[in-house]
């Protein structure tokens, strides 16, 4: 056993005297990085690991933070309603909006690739615009407005479905159904570009190839050729689309108002904001921001390890 | 004369390739039915922007119309004019909101551009101890979103002194793990022979950097400028910066927008201007940025 281990440290000791050697030798490489990594640590992982860290204190700015242990986790599952709403909310629109939102990306990307290619780059233009409209979003209010003048509720109206105009955005039945529906429209993002530009890479030989394999449809297609070539893309476009559902708060924000009626709109973000930038409980929203931080990290992982398996 | 001639045998030739293309296992009726789908879908998806633009354009009277129509009968530019009016009467001028808000996504994206660029290159090019690892971490960053670090980036940047000055917006996002991520992914596509001819050549690194490899990953450049444009334009800043004259454009025009119902046209002015500016780099940029979005998958 203590051979073993003898045996086992001077191995690794071997190792890092390399990698130092090796270290050394490439001190250009560090210098060229090192103004990224040094703005990625302070403003990309030092906050996650501050933000782990208050979160086990009581902390208000003015006073020094005071260490209290698990209780900012137990209140905020025990007894913070409103973070419960929050949570759900938040779960709600990202099961909804995430794989649907991909779906889509994935679907229309593929559906254009056999476009012409002036038709396709309209197309994407049209598709991709509604994500980087700025807050074009708002134009939703008008739409859904809540007298008999809204368009949604005239409509509506004119049909006979309802006799009375909805509170689209007042009344807490219907807030997160029409804020999924803006978020779904503004869904086709980075991911849509990286599958459009996937698609337009894979080798045309294997499709035909294909062919003389017997590949009978364009689903076919999909499945045996199209989606193995594409799992890089399609893992950045998951990665990108959960970091998007997760992180919803504008939209609710903008249409619902904030605070929102009963909360019904509330997401973890806009607790996250409740707290640290209105109330300045900073340890509490620590808490809140590490619990968001799992959540994103643990779904991705999941989504990733799933995806692995496509076209297997 | 025989040029032209040439062209147009080039693109008959391109013509039929397209005809050729059809792929033998599809049925006629599944594409017609899918093209209208795909129709009847981008109409849709752009039913807002185009609504949000006419009412930009129209007057008030037809502003509250209803029914309503979607293209205005008298189109005016009235509500942009208004809206020049309203933002030359507030205290700070507009001149400098838009200044706060050039500066911002200028500085912040061109910093970006050199930075992340230098870390990819290594990065890309280069094994070093560390290199892998910190490429795996970016990665990850890239997993959750700017909300989770916003309070305790509050926290450092005011040890560091920059609440309330622009660098609260811009340093931050010099660091963007997206732009890292897609420059690092581009610049492997290089090949590394063009590299090392020229490390024979007698070029060093640096001029390697600036000579060799930025020349030649242009798309990415696009590709990065597109998105922090995107992340610095629409910054409204609202939470780092306090004082009334360091806030950026966004911010100002949205105050304008929560002016009720007497400024809708106004309002509807905002929305275009703002929209504008993303969509119309990416409409000018598209095919390069998809250039490098090809490069974007993440392997395992």
């Amino acid at each position: 056993m203590g051979e073993f281990f003898s045996k086992y440290i001077a191995l690794r000791k071997y190792n890092i005297q390399v990698a130092m050697k090796k270290a050394k030798k490439s001190k250009m490489c560090y210098a060229f990085l090192a103004p990224y990594a040094i703005l990625f640590c302070a403003f990309y992982v030092l906050p996650v690991v501050i933000s782990i860290f208050y979160s086990f204190t009581y902390y208000n700015i003015l006073e020094s933070p005071k260490f209290i242990g698990l209780s900012n986790y137990i209140s905020l599952i025990l007894e913070d309603d409103i973070f419960l709403i929050g949570l759900k909310n938040t779960l709600m629109i990202a099961i909804f909006t995430g794989p649907l939102g991909y779906i889509m990306s994935f679907l229309f990307a593929w559906l254009i690739n056999e476009l012409p290619r002036w038709v396709r780059s309209i197309a994407v233009v049209i598709f991709y615009a509604p994500s980087i409209a700025g807050n074009c979003y708002v134009i939703f209010s008008v739409f859904f407005r809540g007298d008999a003048y809204g368009y949604v509720n005239a409509f509506l109206m004119n049909l006979g479905i309802i006799d009375t105009p909805v509170l689209w955005f007042i009344n807490p039945d219907y807030m997160l159904p029409v804020c999924m529906l803006v978020i779904l429209w503004m869904s086709l993002g980075t991911g849509f570009l990286s599958f459009v530009a996937g698609l337009q890479g894979v080798d045309a030989s294997q499709f035909e190839a294909g062919y003389m394999d017997g590949i009978k449809n364009r689903w076919q297609e999909l499945w045996y050729i199209t989606l193995p070539n594409m799992k890089p893309m399609l893992m950045f476009g998951a990665v990108m689309s959960i970091t998007q559902a997760f992180g919803v708060c504008d939209v609710t924000m903008a249409l619902c108002g904030y605070p929102s009626t009963d909360y019904a709109a509330r997401t973890i973000v806009t607790h996250l904001f409740d707290y640290g930038f209105t109330r300045f409980d900073m340890g509490y929203a620590c808490a809140i921001a590490t619990i968001l931080f799992l959540l994103m990290i643990l779904c991705n992982k999941a989504i990733q390890s799933l995806l692995r398996r496509v076209g297997t | 004369m025989s040029k032209k001639k040439k062209q147009e045998n080039v693109e008959k030739v391109y013509r039929k390739k397209l005809i050729k293309r059809r792929k033998p296992n599809r049925s006629i009726v599944g594409d017609i039915f899918l093209y209208l789908f795909l129709a009847f879908i981008a109409l849709v998806m752009a039913f807002p922007i185009i609504y949000a633009v006419s009412c930009a354009l129209k007057p008030l009277d037809e502003l509250f119309k209803f029914p309503p129509r979607i293209l205005p009968q008298n189109p005016t530019f009235d509500n942009f004019s208004d809206l020049f009016v309203t933002m030359g009467k507030s205290w700070v001028s507009f001149s400098r909101y838009l200044f706060n808000t050039v500066f911002i996504t200028f500085v912040g994206t061109a910093g970006h551009l050199l930075i992340a660029s230098m870390g990819a290159f290594v990065l890309a090019k280069y094994d070093f101890p560390g290199g892998k690892g910190f490429f795996k971490l970016v990665t990850v960053a890239m997993m959750f979103t700017g909300y989770v670090t916003q309070i305790p980036n509050y926290l450092i940047l005011n040890r560091l002194g920059w609440i309330d000055s622009y660098w609260a917006i811009i340093v931050p996002a010099f660091a963007s793990p997206m732009g890292l991520f897609l420059m690092k992914q581009f610049m492997e596509g290089l090949p590394t022979s063009l590299i090392e001819a020229a490390k024979i050549d007698g070029a060093n690194e640096w001029k390697v950097f600036r000579s060799i490899v930025m020349p030649n990953v242009k798309p990415a450049w696009m590709t990065l400028i597109i998105f922090s444009v995107q992340g610095l334009w629409n910054n409204k800043a609202a939470t780092y910066i306090y004082s009334e004259e360091k806030k950026t454009l966004v911010y100002a025009m949205q105050q304008i927008q929560s002016g009720g119902i007497a400024r809708t046209g106004q309002a509807a002015a905002v929305l275009v201007v703002l929209m504008l500016v993303p969509i119309a780099i990416f409409v000018f940029s598209e095919s390069q940025i998809l250039e490098t979005m090809a490069s974007s998958g993440l392997k395992d």
